[in-house]
């Protein structure tokens, strides 16, 4: 049974491959580095493809991979955009740290109801996002030093909510967003419903196209006709508003709001799965399935390294390298070299 | 007016207005031992901030300050532990920082890199190459620390002594102030920030001085991870993250543009005051929240940028 | 005063990928000398300039300076030859002051420290020696001072250096006339001192009233060197156009009949300005019209197309559509009135890169319809595919990446963006620049349709012929002024070649 699961799967993941690369979609190179890094694991971590039912959940190595990833993921929905259109957003961290704090807040200390909470916590996901879009679109500041105010100051605003507590609750809609399982975890679940969302939304419209125009020349999208302040502006709104998702999936696993450490330094994972996803920083075409791939793939290495009992405290290391190796292959120098050797050979 | 000075001007104030605020509402608030302790408590990030203020100004920024400074203060320690003396650990350390920089340098410059996501690589680098030297807090124990470091404090008035991290900060600030200024290096910086095509074709070796603006940086976070270590008298490789942060507010704050061009290392000083009064302040008042100071920073921070922003469109309608 | 021969450039060739930008270009500066470097876009001035400067690398040719061969690699390089750049758009550092802008890489020292001092007075110095009207200050900022004193300090800084050769490329192109004439000056003071400079410029007036001689440069290659004494502007012109006077024929004109009275006024601009990009302007636009604007670089034809487009707002005049005025601040704006622009510059404002070909020309029409009622993919590839038919684009498919065709090819995707929105008036600003001989036939052709469709259209080339091939009526601009209209008989290139050399009305000779 469990030989029959591992070879579906790989079967899939196989097949996923080669029409990728067939198709040469931008997928199959994060991709690839994902099915590297599971084959070393069906070699060396037999553990690793334990699956197990239990009380009608999933259980195992990969269904918790899924599920860490899905903040993550999350975030870089948004990012993907934001960078898309030529921008950055270092605030996500703090805005998934408000909006954790609003939820907890209004639930356990004024009484809510619980979607009441989920509602307010998303729109001030949102006025955040609106925050950063009014310094990038309308004052015209650069977006690594706009969006940085919010990523300072926003932490403290989190524990101006909180009065600087860490908010304990105990409703049962809200910690199921983080620790709910319909067969499968939850925050996985609704990664996979606001990635079909946003997806059918950028794609759907002509919205991803306009992002994407923007991005590319921004000059020339103006030039035809565009409205590039109010797609920059929009774009912003959305991250804000996929942070205070994130928020709310994270504030709810660990069932409090801590204001300090939730989504600590996760703007940078963010950005990192959108890199690797292969949409550059530099704006354009962006691949939000990708990005997703981006998301599970770091998640993928942290866990292997803990598996293989590689210290944690090591991981740094290899995630400094993917950046790297993935930014070269970005470098108009190296691209320049490999076409060359390619035309030489 | 000259518009250079500006927003120094507006730093300065704002600077004179927190320490008035202190003196005003606390009794103990202008006695000369707090004034003393801000500085020695701020040492490391007001050093961290020099280099980074170089950095900023030449048009780039680096991520990787905070992990350089855990990574030399693990390295120090771990090394005092197995026998060396410290002092050959501290240079060691110094050579490794610049070194690390440079290298961050060159691949920015080489590859045409994004300096943001280069430090970001190298943030997660040299965190990681702490924490591989040792994942654990280790205790300085040597002499040179207990005694000859502690004897470096200059005696003031009565009890109060200058510690020598404050004497350090001083001294950086002091050297960064007199390459930005004085030299050819400093105002090379300058020009590559302000304009950067121009300053290759007026000659400036751009690619060399990437190299060695981002070397200079790795090594004034390396000296701030050695004023750690006097400081804390210990080595600890997951400490000080965000510090980049804060190093960069305190360059923004202190008049230094993100864009580049613009700022000063005097400034800069200005900006590592700032955020440690708005500290002494918060600990003074005793019953207000640590997150009044990030607020606090944060709306700084939107002046500053506010105030930047429209004096540089100003200058872009002029021309 | 005596000349000698300070610099001599011989068969000079330069190639970049696919094109030849310079060939067998000759060119000598003599002290004493003002030299003229004269000739429209894409003649080669600027890469003559910067293979001289160093900045690339010659691939035939000798440099002599004072005798001696020479092959500068880099403008730093070139000083030290005693030959100093000042580029169009000054290249300085704006956040330094003037002083340190002068004597940047260059301050005194001692023990490695800058003597402000010292570097203050040379600054002085460097400025005294232009002998300027009006003081600066060393310690303010460059950026608090105006285009015109910037280029001054540029020149200083030049002079900082002993140079022999000046160049100075087009640089009064933002300057106003007293800002000019107090460059003049200053040149004229240089020459006596026996300087050589090059004067990079595409102003008639001003090449008249300084320089000495004049070399004409035209598609890579020399035109021949004049005395300016010796060259009436009218042969000037001609020569820059890359005609002989005598060649000028009469060409078969594919425009025939001349505007028709009762042609439907689609816009009418009067008193139309915008200061310091154009000199208010009269123009009428009608239905099934080519309206031609001809005039050399820099004589205010893209400004025009700009101020009609919405790129830039006018700050003077009225534009009136359908007679009711209107106020175009934006691109979108004048798209809901059923305008179109062909940019002149293609990558900068024209084509989305990495984005395909079908994403390029739908961009506008998408644009027209929001973001919400996205163009269905099938419709999206069948108005591609009838494009790309129509136009004759060269592609494997419609999926092509935009960057990775040929000009030509690139230019008729984004005409192709315009016409899927069926404008009424289409602005085509350079429509054939750098593109080959068939593709500029086509479009030509696709223009004259157009026309016969009833579109509104303005016609800015530098390609004299083409203008008058394809237009009814042309308005000719100099100096940012429009200075005279044709139309009917009056359409030939005789006749705007005179109406541009013509003198200007306040034209001072010297």
């Amino acid at each position: 049974m469990r030989i029959a699961i591992i070879a579906l799967f790989w079967l899939v993941m196989l097949g996923l491959l080669y029409h990728t690369r067939k198709t040469r979609n931008v997928v199959f190179w994060p991709l690839l580095a994902l099915a590297c890094l599971l084959f070393f694991n069906l070699l060396f971590t037999p553990q690793f493809y334990q699956l197990d039912w239990w009380e009608g959940h999933l259980y195992g190595v990969p269904i918790d991979i899924l599920n860490h990833s899905s903040k993550v993921a999350i975030l870089s929905l948004g990012m993907t955009l934001v960078i898309a259109c030529g921008g950055i957003d270092l605030s996500v961290g703090a805005v998934m740290a408000i909006a954790g704090a609003m939820m907890a807040m209004m639930s356990k200390e004024m009484g809510y109801s619980p979607w009441a909470c989920i509602a307010a916590a998303l729109a001030l996901g949102i006025i955040a996002g609106m925050w950063n879009g009014f310094l990038v679109a309308i004052m015209g500041i650069p977006p690594m030093v706009a969006t940085l105010i919010l990523m300072v100051a926003g932490r403290g605003v989190a524990q101006l909510i909180t009065n600087g507590q860490i908010i304990i609750f105990n409703d049962p809609i809200l910690t199921f967003i983080g620790n709910g399982f319909i067969a499968i975890p939850f925050p996985f679940i609704l990664m996979l419903i606001m990635f079909a969302l946003t997806y059918s939304f950028t794609r759907g419209t002509a919205v991803g196209y306009m992002v994407e125009s923007v991005g590319d020349n921004e000059v020339a999208a103006r030039r035809a006709g565009l409205n590039s302040r109010l797609i920059k502006y929009l774009v912003y709104v959305f991250a804000g508003f996929c942070a205070a998702v994130a928020g709310l999936v994270m504030t709810s696993n660990i069932r409090s709001a801590d204001a300090n450490n939730i989504g600590l330094n996760l703007e940078l994972d963010a950005i990192m799965s959108v890199v690797i996803g292969g949409t550059a920083m530099t704006g354009g075409r962006f691949y939000l399935a990708s990005s997703v791939v981006g998301a599970i793939l770091i998640q993928t290495l942290t866990t292997t390294m803990y598996a293989k009992d590689v210290s944690p405290v090591v991981a740094p290391v290899p995630k400094a390298l993917v950046i790297l190796a993935v930014c070269l292959l970005q470098s108009d120098r190296v691209k320049r070299y490999l076409a060359s050797r390619q035309e030489a050979a | 007016m000259n518009r250079r000075y500006m927003t120094l001007l507006i730093t300065a104030l704002v600077l004179i207005a927190l320490y008035a605020c202190g003196g005003i509402y606390f009794n103990n608030f202008m006695r000369l031992r707090v004034l003393v302790n801000l500085f020695g408590d701020n040492a490391f990030t007001g050093i961290t901030a020099v280099g980074m203020t170089f950095v900023i100004i030449s048009g780039g920024i680096d991520l990787s300050v905070a992990s350089v400074i855990a990574f030399t203060t693990i390295f120090i320690a771990q090394n005092v532990q197995n026998g060396w003396h410290p002092i050959p650990a501290m240079l060691v350390a110094l050579v490794l920082g610049a070194l690390f920089g440079a290298v961050q340098g060159w691949i920015i410059s080489f590859f045409q890199l994004p300096p943001f996501l280069v430090t970001l690589a190298g943030m997660f680098f040299a965190r990681g190459m702490g924490f591989i030297i040792n994942d654990v807090s280790i205790a300085i124990k040597h002499t040179f620390y207990s005694e000859t470091i502690r004897n470096l404090a200059i005696p003031l008035q009565g009890k109060v002594r200058l510690p020598f991290t404050a004497t350090c900060l001083i001294v950086f600030v002091i050297l960064g102030t007199i390459l930005a200024r004085y030299t050819r290096f400093g105002r090379y910086v300058y020009a590559i920030g302000s304009n950067e095509a121009s300053a290759r074709l007026m000659g400036v070796p751009v690619d060399r001085m990437k190299v060695a603006i981002y070397a200079l940086s790795g090594f004034c976070a390396a000296s701030a991870g050695i004023v750690v270590t006097f400081y804390m008298q210990s080595g600890n490789s997951s400490s000080f993250t965000g510090l980049e942060m804060d190093a960069i507010a305190a360059a923004v704050i202190g008049g230094t543009l993100l864009t580049g061009g613009v700022g000063g290392v005097p400034g800069t000083l200005m900006g590592v005051l700032i955020l440690g009064l708005i500290q002494t302040l918060i600990t003074f008042q005793g019953s207000l929240n640590n997150w009044w100071a990030k607020i606090f920073i944060g709306a700084l921070l939107f002046l500053f940028i506010s105030v930047q922003q429209i004096l540089s469109r100003r200058l872009a309608t002029r021309s | 005063m005596s000349q000698e021969i300070l610099l001599t450039m011989r068969g000079i060739d330069k190639y970049f990928p696919g094109v030849k930008a310079l060939s067998n270009v000759d060119f000598t500066l003599r002290s004493h000398q003002i030299h003229a470097l004269m000739g429209e876009n894409g003649a080669g001035k600027s890469t003559l300039i910067k293979v001289l400067t160093g900045v690339y690398p010659k691939d035939g040719g000798t440099i002599q300076m004072n005798d001696k061969a020479i092959s500068p690699t880099s403008p730093r390089d070139a000083e030290r030859y005693h030959i100093s750049t000042v580029y169009q758009e000054v290249n300085l550092i704006p956040h330094l002051t003037v002083a340190e802008n002068i004597c940047l890489g260059r301050e005194d020292r001692s023990f490695g420290l800058i003597r402000w001092r010292q570097v203050r007075d040379r600054a002085r110095q460097a400025l005294a020696r232009l002998d300027l009207k009006i003081a600066i200050d060393v310690d303010k900022q460059l950026s608090d001072y105006s285009i015109a004193i910037q280029q001054m300090v540029a020149i200083a800084r030049a002079l900082d250096v002993d140079a022999q050769v000046l160049i100075l490329d087009e640089p009064t192109s933002s300057l106003d006339e007293a800002e000019a004439d107090e460059l003049f000056r200053i040149m004229r003071n240089l020459r006596e001192k026996g300087m050589g400079i090059i004067f990079v410029t595409h102003f008639l007036d001003q090449v008249y009233r300084v320089s000495d001689t004049i070399t004409v440069l035209r598609n890579g290659e020399l035109v021949g060197e004049f005395p300016a004494a010796e060259l009436p502007r009218l042969n000037l012109v001609a020569k820059m156009m890359g005609k002989e006077l005598d060649e000028v024929k009469e060409l078969e004109k594919r425009a025939v009949g001349t505007t028709e009275s009762g042609r439907k006024t689609v816009v009418s601009a009067r008193r139309l300005g915008r200061k310091g990009s154009l000199n208010p302007i009269d123009f009428d636009m009608n239905e099934g019209e080519v309206l031609g604007l001809a005039g050399l670089l820099g004589s205010g034809r893209s400004e025009t197309a700009n101020l009609l487009f919405g790129v830039d707002a006018a700050d003077s005049g009225t534009l009136t559509v359908d007679g009711q005025e209107v106020r175009l601040d934006s691109p979108a704006k004048a798209m809901r009135l059923g305008f179109g622009m062909l940019t002149e510059d293609r990558k900068y404002s024209g084509i989305i890169p990495n984005l395909s070909i079908k994403e390029n020309i739908i961009l506008a029409m998408q644009a027209k319809l929001g973001p919400l009622r996205k163009i269905p993919p099938w419709k999206a590839n069948e108005i591609a595919d009838s494009f790309i038919k129509a136009l004759n684009i060269k592609t494997p498919s419609r999926d092509q990446l935009v960057k990775n065709l040929s000009g030509g090819n690139q230019q008729k995707v984004i005409i192709a963006r315009w016409l899927a929105v069926h404008p009424r008036l289409l602005i085509l600003d350079e429509p054939t620049r750098g593109i080959d001989v068939g593709a500029r036939a086509e479009i030509e052709e696709l223009i004259q349709k157009l026309r016969g469709e009833g579109m509104a259209i303005l016609l800015i080339s530098s390609e004299l012929d083409e203008v008058v091939r394809n237009s009814q009526r042309i308005v000719v601009l100099r100096d940012r002024e429009k200075i005279g209209e044709l139309t009917g008989e009056d359409v030939s290139e005789q006749k705007i070649l005179r109406v541009i050399a013509q003198q200007s009305k306040e034209g001072k000779e010297q």
